[in-house]
């Protein structure tokens, strides 16, 4: 799976979590609480579904690095190459 | 045989419109069926009935804008019920049936068309009847709903030209109209201030151990499995009104009475803005997996879905949180005719004197907005101790 293919997963599910998100507008640099405005629950959410489509368990431990789009993407190609 | 009618849902609504009807006549109905969809300043909301019995003549057309009160649907007893004499509508005035359809549908109320019928294009109920009202064919209209089914906002779109262009209409949930939930709050808020005498306590919390045991328990759960600080605050309120009950109920007659189910309100925030604080309901029964999903489904609805007239009339309590990113504390007004509000600020690491030295925990500060007609500081500060003591047990993570 190319990064480019992840990120287009990671957008899919973080527009389905915030529907207003544009996902033509989403920066990869935005911060996902500050910027984009998730809550607690829009982000355990958004994770369950990263978790379903990737197959990863993602432990709250490493909730820090799916900060920003940019960061998720590298944390997802990270975990799917080991 | 009695009369369905418009129920109010919240003390400013003055009149809903009718979006869908889920049942046609004939259909046998039970306490707590999904009969209606109506549309308020806080949604779409579905719409129960609290009688059983069969359906009889349906009184109001889909997209029909009708006062509370008045009738929506004739209800015949069951067969087995003896035929009592008719309940008096709970109509703040009657309205006599010929006005109610002053504009009659060109048809008898016919049982309503399946979603699929007439040369396979998708549409719901409320659609096609205002499609044909407004002699507009349903071929020409593109449809927003699943799988291109045309909604009712479709037609009215293509009814009366782009009074709004799409850009320019708010974000958030659709079907929701952002300025009258401003104004639905304004009310409710302004009604609070003008009639509650408000008193407030605040409480700093020690949240590390509790921390500490939901870490250790997600450890050992899948994402959709885990729980959030949310869910065992609010369970921790939940059962710390089993001591200070006079908290949990609506001051709606005199002498009040304290409920003895806890209808939990959670104060949800919408994307876009506003809020709503739909309630879980007989909460005092769950455990705190029980509370989380009802947590999750409960939000998914508030923000994206329905959610049923129960829970947004019935809250005897409203619990706020204002989660991981915010200030300390918030001093909340509380939602009448509720007589208490608990609020949450955000958890922060804190130096606090632990076993006799001073360490960074996290802690989290617990309000109590509540009202002085119903209880004393007292029993307040009572009632915010019991939070602190419960969440301290090693029982509840």
């Amino acid at each position: 799976m190319t990064p480019t293919d992840i990120r287009a997963g990671f957008i899919a599910d973080l527009t389905a979590v915030a529907p207003d998100l544009d996902p033509g507008s989403i920066g990869d640099t935005d911060h996902l609480q500050d910027d984009l405005g998730l809550d607690s629950m829009d982000f355990l959410n958004l994770v369950s579904a990263l978790h379903k489509r990737f197959g990863l368990p993602i432990p709250e431990a490493d909730y820090p690095q799916l900060a920003t789009p940019e960061k998720s993407v590298a944390y997802l190609a990270s975990q799917l190459a080991t | 045989m009695s009369i369905f009618a418009m129920p109010s849902l919240g003390a400013d609504m003055e009149e809903g419109k009718l979006i869908e009807w889920l049942v046609k006549p004939g259909d046998r109905v039970s306490k707590g069926d999904i009969v209606a969809v109506v549309e308020t300043q806080k949604g779409a909301i579905e719409i129960e009935i609290f009688e059983a019995g069969e359906i009889g003549a349906l009184l109001a057309e889909p997209g029909q804008t009708l006062p509370v009160g008045a009738p929506l649907a004739r209800l015949g007893a069951a067969a087995e019920a003896k035929a009592a004499p008719a309940p008096t509508p709970a109509a703040p005035k009657p309205a006599p049936e010929p006005e109610v359809a002053a504009k009659p549908p060109a048809a008898p109320v016919a049982p309503v068309p399946p979603a699929t019928a007439q040369g396979g294009v998708l549409a719901s109920p409320a659609a096609r009847t205002l499609a044909a009202e407004r002699g507009i064919a349903l071929e020409t209209v593109a449809g927003s709903g699943p799988g291109g089914a045309i909604l009712l906002a479709d037609v009215e779109s293509q009814a009366q030209p782009a009074p709004r262009p799409e850009a320019e209409r708010p974000k958030g949930k659709p079907g929701l109209d952002m300025a009258e939930m401003r104004r639905a709050i304004a009310a409710a808020m302004s009604r609070a201030k003008r009639e509650i005498p408000h008193y407030y306590l605040s409480h700093e919390i020690d949240l590390q151990s509790a921390q500490d045991r939901l870490t250790a328990l997600n450890a050992n759960r899948t994402p959709d499995q885990r729980l959030l600080m949310g869910a065992v605050l609010i369970r921790a309120t939940v059962r710390a009104l089993a001591k200070v009950p006079e908290l949990n109920g609506r001051l709606e007659a005199d002498p009040y009475a304290p409920s003895e189910a806890v209808h939990c309100g959670l104060a949800v925030a919408m994307r876009g803005g506003g809020l709503i604080a739909p309630a879980i309901l007989d909460a005092q029964g769950m455990d705190l997996d029980l509370i989380m999903s009802a947590m999750r489904d409960l939000v998914a609805r508030t923000r994206t879905g329905r959610l049923r007239n129960s829970e947004i009339t019935q809250g005897t309590i409203t619990v706020s949180s204002l989660g991981e990113t915010g200030v300390d504390a918030l001093f909340g007004v509380i939602y009448p005719p509720q007589v208490a509000l608990v609020g949450f600020g955000a958890p922060r690491l804190r130096p606090m004197v632990h076993d006799g030295s001073v360490q960074p925990r996290l802690a989290v500060t617990a309000t109590l907005a509540a009202d002085h007609r119903v209880s004393d500081g007292r029993r307040g500060a009572l009632f915010l101790a019991e939070i602190d003591r419960l969440l301290q047990e090693p029982e509840t993570p």
